[in-house]
């Protein structure tokens, strides 16, 4: 007040020298918020350009017919739905999704309980080791499987030979080729799982098994009434996530058997792939994909769920 | 036992220890030889990979003893490969693509992560929240779209169109585990920084980058090992020989050859295989810190 411009002003400067710092803290926020979405804004045009609207064209194109000129409704999706090589697709799927998800949790679940028996240095050695199939490209790995199922210098049937079993035609019939997929997503799958698991099981704390010990429980008891419920939350994130990617598939039928014997091992992208861009048919391509769609929305509703409700958890 | 009790007051407790550290020793040794029948299983393919990269064609054609062990080791294949122009521009297609891949990634993901832990503004919860969403949307849904996509932008048989595509696989992800590390950031760290006077881009920099660099590598190492083992884009855009990468190259253009190039083939994944198995032999903690946060962090 000790300059003479405020003074000339008079009682009403009080006010406004307030509201004039209130609207520069506004700008100031203002601003904050711009330099915020500008940080965002590539994540936003990448996600928007190359994720969210190839969705919604992946949806107007599945309703094109086979040239692309007429739209056609939902007869792409009518006339799949007949056809039994695409029913063997989603029999296929769900087979292959569902049973390798269950047996990676199930082997991860028991190579995490054997890690965590070992302490200290040893365990990053066998960590190490079992993390291997995890770190090499699935394609290549996949690729290494396939020469060991090589019909005619299968590595493999030569050691079944060795010990006095019959070869076994791993790609060449329905089921054997069925099993073949499954195996090799399990190989390559179940370390991350084991992963997961160890990670869960080192934050149970320790103390509740002392505890159980006083009490007399036994070994299964424990797993029942203590680490179960524990590692209930990554069992089932773990599996809902893995469930999403098996479902979604892709390397590893494309390679071992590009969906043969007779179709028997496709799986929807594999086979989306095949109609759409090996044959061209872009829409019926699409379609296909599409199909996955319900199912991996629906687990990806419950992964957000359970996310979501953690960080609040980690937040408050 | 019933002896040992017999004699002294202290044996029995000695003994029951004696008992409970066996029984300690036996589940130790127990679970060290199961652990040993899984590791022999998963090493199985790598370890035959291998094998095979050191037969001749010869070798493997007069298909004589066990094809599990090499009778007469040879760098033949490497050679061949190390000097092959193709597969040198497969090598070479790769290096670059991941090298642009990973900047791009982390840099959308540094600065959009910053953003959306610490500049709240409306709408980033949805945001956030999408971008968890978008990480659960597999290639395998969208490739035909992207296939007219790219098509239109004329980036068919560009190995370009990869610089392009596989940011949106690594990007979700990347961001999503930055905006994890970043929130753990005490506030009062770049409190601090604001009153004595740093821009944002300067508590960035100087701040968040240094104290979140776990985090930091271990998005790196997720950007780097979705752009190196890609398979599905690379294969459905690129389909000449030159822009090919090393995944697609080595499935498409080695196999046509006759059938006893599968030494060559093996060598092939095993040096295309090397840089990330020696990214993840150095940097285990960070690489397994990536794969766990995911899901136990935010």
């Amino acid at each position: 007040m000790a300059n003479g411009r405020t003074i000339a002003i008079g009682i009403g400067t009080e006010a406004s020298a307030a509201s004039r710092r209130a609207g520069s803290l506004k700008k100031l926020a203002r601003r904050r918020s711009t330099t915020a979405l500008l940080l965002c804004a590539p994540l936003i045009v990448l996600i928007v350009g190359l994720k969210l609207y190839p969705t919604f064209y992946a949806i107007f194109l599945s309703m094109l017919d086979r040239k692309m000129e007429h739209f056609v409704g939902l007869d792409n999706f009518a006339f799949l739905l007949t056809r039994p090589s695409f029913q063997l697709v989603i029999f296929q799927s769900c087979l292959f999704a569902i049973t390798a998800v269950v047996m990676k949790a199930v082997i991860g679940f028991i190579v995490a309980h054997l890690m965590h028996n070992i302490r200290g240095r040893n365990q990053r050695i066998w960590r190490g080791l079992l993390l291997v199939p995890w770190v090499i490209p699935l394609a290549l790995s996949t690729l290494t499987w396939w020469w060991l199922f090589d019909p005619s210098y299968s590595a493999l049937n030569w050691t079944l030979n060795w010990l006095g079993f019959e070869s076994i035609p791993f790609l060449g019939t329905t089921w054997n080729a069925r099993i073949a997929v499954i195996a090799v997503n399990v190989w390559f799958g179940a370390p991350f799982f084991m992963i997961m698991y160890l990670a869960a099981l080192k934050s149970v704390p320790e103390q509740l098994y002392e505890a159980a010990a006083i009490d007399g429980a036994t070994a299964w008891q424990k797993l029942r009434f203590i680490t179960l419920p524990m590692m209930r939350n990554i069992i089932l994130i773990t599996m809902l996530y893995s469930l999403i990617v098996t479902f979604a598939d892709f390397d590893i039928v494309r390679i071992l058997t590009n969906g043969g014997p007779q179709d028997s091992t496709h799986l929807f992208a594999t086979y989306a792939f095949n109609v759409g861009i090996e044959s061209g048919n872009i829409p019926r391509g699409a379609s296909v994909s599409l199909f996955m769609f319900p199912v991996l929305a629906t687990l990806a509703f419950f992964v957000l769920r359970d996310v979501l409700k953690r960080s609040r958890e980690v937040s408050t | 036992m019933t002896t040992t009790m017999a004699t002294s007051e202290a044996t029995p407790r000695k003994a029951k220890v004696g008992s409970l550290e066996r029984q300690r020793r036996w589940a130790l040794g127990g679970s060290y030889a199961a652990l040993s029948v899984f590791v022999v299983i998963f090493l199985v393919p790598p370890f035959y990979m291998i094998m095979t990269s050191l037969k001749s064609s010869a070798e493997i054609s007069a298909q004589q003893g066990s094809p599990w062990v090499v009778q007469n080791p040879t760098l033949d294949n490497f050679i061949y490969l190390a000097t092959n122009a193709q597969f040198q521009r497969y090598f070479l297609n790769s290096v670059w693509v991941t090298g642009l891949v990973v900047i791009l990634s982390m840099t959308i993901a540094i600065l959009a992560a910053f953003s959306l832990s610490r500049m709240g503004f409306k709408g980033s919860q949805v945001i956030s929240t999408g971008v968890f969403l978008t990480y659960l949307v597999p290639p395998s849904l969208l490739f035909i779209p992207l296939f007219q996509i790219v098509g239109a932008l004329g980036l068919i048989n560009n190995t370009w169109v990869l610089v392009l595509l596989f940011p949106t696989l690594a990007v979700p992800f990347c961001t999503w585990l930055m905006i994890g590390y970043f929130s753990s950031i005490p506030k009062e760290l770049d409190e601090a920084a604001l009153i004595d006077g740093a821009n944002y881009l300067q508590i960035l920099l100087k701040v968040f980058i240094p104290v979140a660099m776990p985090g930091i590598i271990a998005a790196t190492i997720f950007a780097f090992t979705v752009g190196w083992g890609a398979f599905l884009y690379p294969l459905a855009y690129l389909y000449s020989a030159d822009q090919a990468v090393l995944t697609v190259g080595i499935v498409r253009e080695l196999i046509r050859g006759d059938v006893f190039a599968w030494g060559t083939i093996m060598a092939a994944c095993v040096m295309a295989a090397a840089p990330p198995i020696l990214i993840y032999t150095f940097l285990m903690d960070y690489y397994v810190a990536g794969l766990t946060a995911g899901a136990t962090k935010g």
